[in-house]
């Protein structure tokens, strides 16, 4: 399986295939509905967001605590088509990717393609083995969100498969 | 001579405790072993997503982690017996805090916020309690965790008498196949058929707290079911959409009688992540 080290070089993402196999590590930030309704009030008021956007890579996640001893609690994907409506502009702002579950609307992958982007599906259920794959958790903004705030997470071997990549090619059949 | 006995709701309590505490880290013995059964049939993506999920489980189970991250909206179905006698806390606070309590103490996600400002009840409480007064002396008790991913994607339809039997089974198909990708598949779907627009939804979720892959004893409710998952697995949707012959784990369907005018039914969605605990007292 490929080995992928954020943040991810252009030739990096041009290289990568929908239905590709690749265990990616590095920075990502979590953030789902709740998150991403502040952020675009953050960014409506010409605020600055709580993580630089450019390049950066978004988990669409809401972890479990993190048991004693743990750094994170169970951190599997949550479905990444509520997200159809924040992830076109935020492609445009600069976003390198995101990562969740299940197919994006033709808007969402035309903001992928049109950027040069790249969407990664994690396996949705399989919350224990990410919680383990993340070495470290930090709460970023909206801690008031509590599993739904923004976290930091520096994560070694996420397993994911490309679900969306740059050229518009998709993993998911209809 | 009737007998009435007598159980503190603090009994109920523990047991709710306890059933969350172990439903929250392992699949249904049914539901495993349907998900190795479509692992051994898939290649490809399909496959490693279904090899993923059982190593994940053995993961939770083994590290007391929660299978998956969305521990759930707590579903608990309570079968009381009409000769026991419910003495100490209200049922509802009893079941509550025994929700809240093993939320907290399993490091599970607390999930439940209100529906306009999405504020966070903070404790994973209220839990959706449904009780129905049985026969007996015992007390009956099912833990379900619903995921929203898959809550999301079931659907009620008020059909007419004249779409019959092939509306019904259209209905199934595709509501499954508009869910796709999104509701973790390969799902596992509850039917429900008559009764009433609300308790029609409930029958559907009641039908999956049935075993995975059991069929309904009336054989022309269980000759729906196959021919609907039948159906289901000719989609090609696959484990988490990426193509394969497991759309579906399989379909349980549950009936009640309805009015002269209507056929309603309801088609809740599971994801593949079938979790659920029972005992009783």
């Amino acid at each position: 399986m490929k080995r992928l080290q954020l943040p991810l070089k252009k030739e990096e993402i041009e290289g990568l295939k929908a239905g590709d196999a690749v265990l990616l590590s590095g920075t990502i930030y979590t953030a789902r509905d709740c998150a991403h309704k502040r952020m675009f009030e953050l960014l409506d008021e010409g605020k600055p967001l709580p993580f630089p956007l450019k390049g950066a890579m978004i988990y669409y996640a809401g972890p479990c605590p993190a048991p004693e001893g743990k750094v994170c609690g169970s951190c599997g994907p949550t479905t990444s088509a509520r997200m159809n409506t924040f992830a076109p502009r935020l492609l445009d702002l600069g976003l390198a990717g995101m990562i969740g579950k299940g197919e994006m609307s033709e808007e969402t992958v035309q903001a992928i393609e049109r950027n040069k982007a790249v969407y990664f599906a994690a396996i949705g259920g399989a919350g224990a083995t990410y919680g383990n794959a993340v070495k470290s958790f930090e709460c970023v903004a909206f801690p008031d969100l509590l599993s739904e705030a923004v976290y930091r997470l520096e994560v070694e071997d996420f397993p994911l498969v490309v679900a969306t990549d740059c050229l518009g090619g998709s993993v998911y059949k209809r | 001579m009737i007998v009435m006995r007598i159980i503190n709701t603090s009994q109920i309590e523990e047991c709710v405790y306890r059933l969350a505490r172990r439903a929250g880290v392992s699949l249904t013995e049914s539901c495993r072993q349907a998900m190795q059964d479509a692992r051994n049939r898939e290649t490809g993506a399909a496959q490693f997503a279904l090899s993923s999920l059982l190593e994940n489980e053995e993961t939770a189970k083994r590290e007391h982690m929660p299978v998956c991250q969305d521990t759930g909206l707590a579903v608990v179905l309570i079968e009381l017996g009409q000769a026991v006698f419910l003495e100490g806390k209200l049922l509802k606070d009893a079941v509550d805090s025994g929700i809240a309590r093993a939320y907290e103490d399993g490091y599970f996600r607390k999930s439940v916020c209100d529906p306009l400002t999405r504020k966070n009840t903070g404790d994973n409480t209220p839990a959706m309690l449904h009780t129905e007064i049985v026969e007996g002396d015992k007390v009956e008790i099912t833990f379900l965790p619903k995921g929203f991913g898959s809550e999301n994607m079931s659907r009620l339809i008020m059909l007419t008498p004249a779409e019959g039997r092939d509306g019904i089974v259209k209905t199934i198909v595709e509501t499954v196949k508009i869910a796709g990708s999104r509701p973790c598949p390969p799902v596992y779907v509850g039917v429900g058929v008559g009764g009433t627009f609300d308790s029609c939804a409930f029958l559907a979720k009641k039908a999956l707290t049935r075993t995975v892959g059991s069929r309904n004893p009336r054989s022309d409710v269980a000759a729906i079911e196959e021919e609907a998952l039948e159906k289901i697995n000719a989609l090609g949707i696959g484990a988490q959409g990426f193509g394969g012959r497991v759309t579906a784990l399989g379909v349980s369907m549950e009936v009640a009688p309805t009015h002269i005018a209507g056929l309603p039914v309801a088609v809740n969605i599971q994801c593949h992540c079938v979790r659920m605990e029972k005992e009783t007292l």
